[in-house]
This record gives C-alpha cells, structure tokens and sequence, in this order.
C-alpha cells in the first residue's frame, strides 16, 4: 500500500489511500434529465449568444460573424436566439428560485470567502443544496438577462425601430453590452468553478454526485436526503 | 466604389488597420445658403433622378414637407419652418435642405460594427458601403443628426453619398448642379468657407445681425454647411442641433465599454488559471466517501426520510 502525503499547512496527512479492494460509494440523485436538459440548452444558447454578441461588440472579434453565415445572418439571429434563452431560463428560474433565496449560512459562507478559495472546506459552515456563490451565479445571470432582454428588444432595429426615441436605445446598447460582459465573465467563473470543484460536472451531466461530494460541499442537503433513495456503485464508476 | 484612387479611404469602420495615409486630399464641401433658398425641391428630384431612386407614394401630413421624413429612398428633404420672429414680427419662412452633414468624426462610423461598412474618404465625404452593411442600426443611434435609414427590403442603412461618385470625377453633387437660385454650392471646404464668410457679411448688413456659418465644431466640422439668418438659434430650421457631437452614451460603449469588457472577460478566465495553479483542484477526499456512506447508513436505520432532488 501507497501512501502520498499532504504536507501543507506544516502537518503530515494521507492524501490518498490506493487500496486493492473497491470501496462503495454513494451516488446522490442533484438534477433530474429534464433539468439537465434545461441547463444545457440555456448554456448553448448562452454560447452562441455570446459568439454573435462578442462579433458585433468588437471589431477584433467580427470574425466570429463567419460562424453564423456572415454579418448580416449574425445580426438576424442574435436577437431570436436571445429570445429561445430568456424561455428557456424562465424555466430554469422557475425551478430554482427558491432554493437559491439567500440564507445566514450564505453570509457566514461569503466572510469565510478566504476559506473557500483555498479549498478549507472543514472551516465552512455545512450548507443546503446551493452556496453563496452558486446563488450569486443564479440572481446575476437572472437580473443580466432581465437587462439584456429588454434593452435588447429597444435595439431589435428590424422590429422595434420606432418603439423608443434614439436617445432610449443609445442607453439601451450601453447598458446591454455592459450587462453582456458581465454576465460573460460571471460565465467563465461558473464553468471554471465546475473544473476546480472535482466531481460537479457528473451533476450536470450524468444528475448525480457521490455521496462524498454531497458531505464535503452541500452537508445539510447530503443530511435530508440521507437514508432515501440513494443509489450505491462501486467506486471506479465516479466519472468526472 | 471603395476603390476609386481619387477617393483614398481616411477612416474605415470597425476596422484596426491602417488605411493608405500618404497623399493629401483637398477636403471637399457643400454650402446650402437657407437664406437663398425657396423650396422648390429641385434637389430632391435631382438626388431621385441621378441615384436612380423613386420612393413609394407617402402621405401628406399637412405641411410642405414632401415626403415628410428621410427613407432609404430619399435622401434628401426640404424641411419647411414658419417662424414668427418677435423681434420684427415678421413671419419668416425657414427652409432647409436637410440630409447628411458629412461629419469630419462621423458617430455613423464610429457606431458601425462591420468592416468597411461606413468609408470616409479622404477628400471628406463619408459614404455607406452597402455590401459590407449588416443591418443592425447602430449607425442611426451614432449619429447627432438622426440621418441614415435602414430599408425594410434589404435591412441596410442608406443616406446622401454627398454624390461620391460624381465628386470622384470632378463633378458637382446632383443637387448643386440642379439648384436654381445657387443655394446649393459646392467646391473645396477653403473656398465654401470663404464664400460663406461673405454671404454671412452681406446678411449681417442687411439687418440678420446672427447670420453664421454653421460648421459644428462638436463634430470637427462637417462638409455639408449652412448659411443660417439665425446662426445664433439652429433649432429653429426644423431642430436642427445647436451643437452637436457624438453622444457619450456613443463615445463610452465605443471606448471605455468595450476596454472594461475584454478586460472583465480576460480578468476572468486569467484568474480563473491562477487560480487552479496556485490553489489547485477541490478533491473530495476517501474519507469523505466513507463518512457519507456512514451518515446514509445511520439515517437508515433510524427510519429514513423520502429523497428526491429538488
């Protein structure tokens, strides 16, 4: 038997144990394949919402025009595909909203934000099914796209031209690239966050985690459902 | 027409590289002197004929404006004012040509997200590429005069092209050449300056004491001017801007918008990579595994409560 060790923090721990023998783990139902289905749809959308957006943002980036057939095809379909995402994250704010209403743990969660970024997880409160920053991903992207939707419509020239002076859609093109890059860079940090944290991307994709990950991060969600309909596998099938 | 040598390209929208830059042009302008003007749409029909242009049948909205607004078919309009002057208590009727302005920094251009849409040739004159057009409007929010229209037949923007073919081969614009009373004038921007500069003279003995040139400065100039009665009051010739520039708004998302963007952007995924490589992956730990399974276990057998995700 191997044993690697950590040595931060000045004390010897066993990173990990290689053992011969399987253990078993627990696999903890977080997303059904409807809201699996929800997500990934909203997050293509968000994909290619962001490659037009970005082609007519900055003339460093209208190459990205050739992606959608040229510029006048990137211009016709960026609004409609802005359109399919604000359904189809109606459906995911619907569904979540309230499990993402902010708590005291989320402040307790947010001053210990030190703890978090380098990965003390032992020194944080035990927490529900979402996190501070999990909730700040949720409210951002919902008053963003609330933004971005109706400056949008006030900049939608082949629809709305005549529906608001131009002085109203010059604050409307202000305010809905800057809410883009935001709403971008919240993006980036929400994908990045899925990488750093081993063991989230199976929520999304395969709609569990294993029981470890549901202890280590979402405690008090882990304690409800603890005892119910939690499947069981050995330990080599955890995925990503 | 973007290539024609005698109109060397001084600015390019939406594009980082730098255009020809080594001969200098004679900047070219238009003169409209309202003060000359009777209204007899001579340019209008001269910019249909020579642009080859025939707008739909409109509606009358009860003034002389005929149509009553710029169309992507007509770019260029007569816009009828009737002012009662209170210092002489004489009705005036103020007529201006409006149309393109032409502006030494165009917002149209600056506005423009696609290459090579908007052009604005050495010589002044800025033009509107059609085929490199996309449709998105953004010209109409940059620009201070409320001039260019986007037609619903192609979704592209169109405007006075100040005739750039015709300029190109030494002609007058359409209008200029059609004007009966040499309202319209045009030569260098020197020359229509200077000819300005004389009119304004005249006027001002003549008891317009305000008469001016209207060249704005907002907007560096532009090379189509006016010979206005009441320079000191532009927004009398049908809301002509007493002082226009590209709007702020404009100027932000343009520059600080777009910096801030990239930058918020880079900022994150940058930090995003330091981030993993200082902090490294957050693992779950065997134990981790262990104790979940141990918790599962003793809720079961205390009687376990229904799970479901939610």
């Amino acid at each position: 038997m191997t044993i690697q060790t950590d040595i931060r923090d000045g004390e010897s721990r066993p990173l990990r144990e290689v053992r011969t023998e399987a253990p078993e783990v627990l696999y903890v139902p977080r997303y059904t394949g409807l809201q699996r289905v929800n997500h990934w749809i909203t997050a293509i959308l968000f994909t290619l919402l962001t490659l037009s957006g970005l082609a007519m943002f900055t003339p460093f980036l209208n190459f990205l025009t050739g992606l959608f057939g040229g510029g006048q095809a990137t211009r016709a379909v960026h609004p409609w595909l802005g359109v399919a995402l604000v359904v189809s994250f109606t459906l995911l704010f619907v569904r979540f909203w309230k499990l993402n209403i902010p708590n005291r743990d989320d402040v307790e969660w947010s001053k210990r934000i030190g703890d978090v970024v380098t990965n003390r997880e032992d020194r944080l409160p035990e927490l529900g099914k979402y996190n501070a920053g999990q909730k700040a991903v949720f409210w951002g992207q919902t008053f963003l796209i609330l933004v971005m939707f109706v400056t949008g419509l006030a900049i939608w020239h082949q629809y709305f031209a005549g529906w608001t002076s131009i002085e109203t859609q010059r604050w409307a093109l202000l305010a809905h690239s800057l809410a883009a890059v935001i709403a971008i860079a919240i993006i980036v940090v929400h994908i990045y966050a899925g990488i750093w944290v081993r063991g989230t991307g199976r929520a999304m994709v395969r709609g569990t985690v294993t029981g470890g990950w549901a202890y280590r991060h979402h405690r008090k969600w882990f304690r409800q459902l603890a005892g119910g309909k939690i499947a069981r596998g050995p330990a080599d099938k955890r995925g990503s | 027409m973007a290539d024609y040598s005698s109109l060397d390209i001084r600015q390019r929208s939406a594009s980082t590289d730098q255009p020809p830059a080594i001969r200098s042009h004679m900047e070219v302008a238009k003169l409209i002197d309202v003060s000359k003007c009777i209204g007899c749409k001579a340019c209008q029909s001269a910019c249909e004929e020579w642009n080859d242009l025939r707008d739909d049948i409109g509606v009358n909205t009860g003034v002389y404006d005929n149509p009553h607004d710029l169309t992507p078919k007509t770019w260029t309009l007569m816009r009828f004012t009737e002012y009662e002057n209170p210092e002489t208590q004489n009705l005036e009727w103020l007529i201006r040509k409006d149309g393109c302005m032409h502006c030494t920094e165009p917002g149209c251009l600056k506005a423009c997200p696609s290459p090579g849409a908007i052009v604005q040739y050495s010589n002044g004159i800025v033009d509107f590429i059609e085929e490199n057009c996309i449709g998105c409007g953004y010209c109409v929010k940059g620009c201070p005069f409320n001039i260019p229209r986007l037609s619903e037949k192609d979704h592209k923007a169109y405007k006075c092209t100040l005739c750039s073919d015709r300029v190109a081969v030494g002609q007058a614009p359409a209008c200029a050449k059609a004007c009966p009373t040499g309202s319209i004038m045009f030569g260098t921007k020197q020359a229509m300056i200077e000819q300005a500069h004389d009119r304004v003279e005249d006027l001002q003995s003549r008891g317009f004491k305000n008469a001016g040139l209207y060249d704005p400065a907002g907007v560096s100039g532009t090379h189509v001017m006016y010979v206005l009665h009441h320079n000191d009051k532009p927004s009398l010739y049908a809301g002509l801007p007493n002082d226009p520039k590209i709007s702020p708004l404009v100027a932000f998302w343009k520059g600080g918008a777009k910096v801030f963007g990239l930058a918020a952007m880079g900022f994150a995924a940058v930090a995003g990579f330091f981030h993993y490589v200082t902090a490294g992956p957050n693992e779950v730990a065997p134990e981790e595994e262990e104790e979940a399974v141990e918790l599962d276990h003793e809720k079961r057998r205390n009687g376990g409560s229904e799970a479901r995700p939610h």
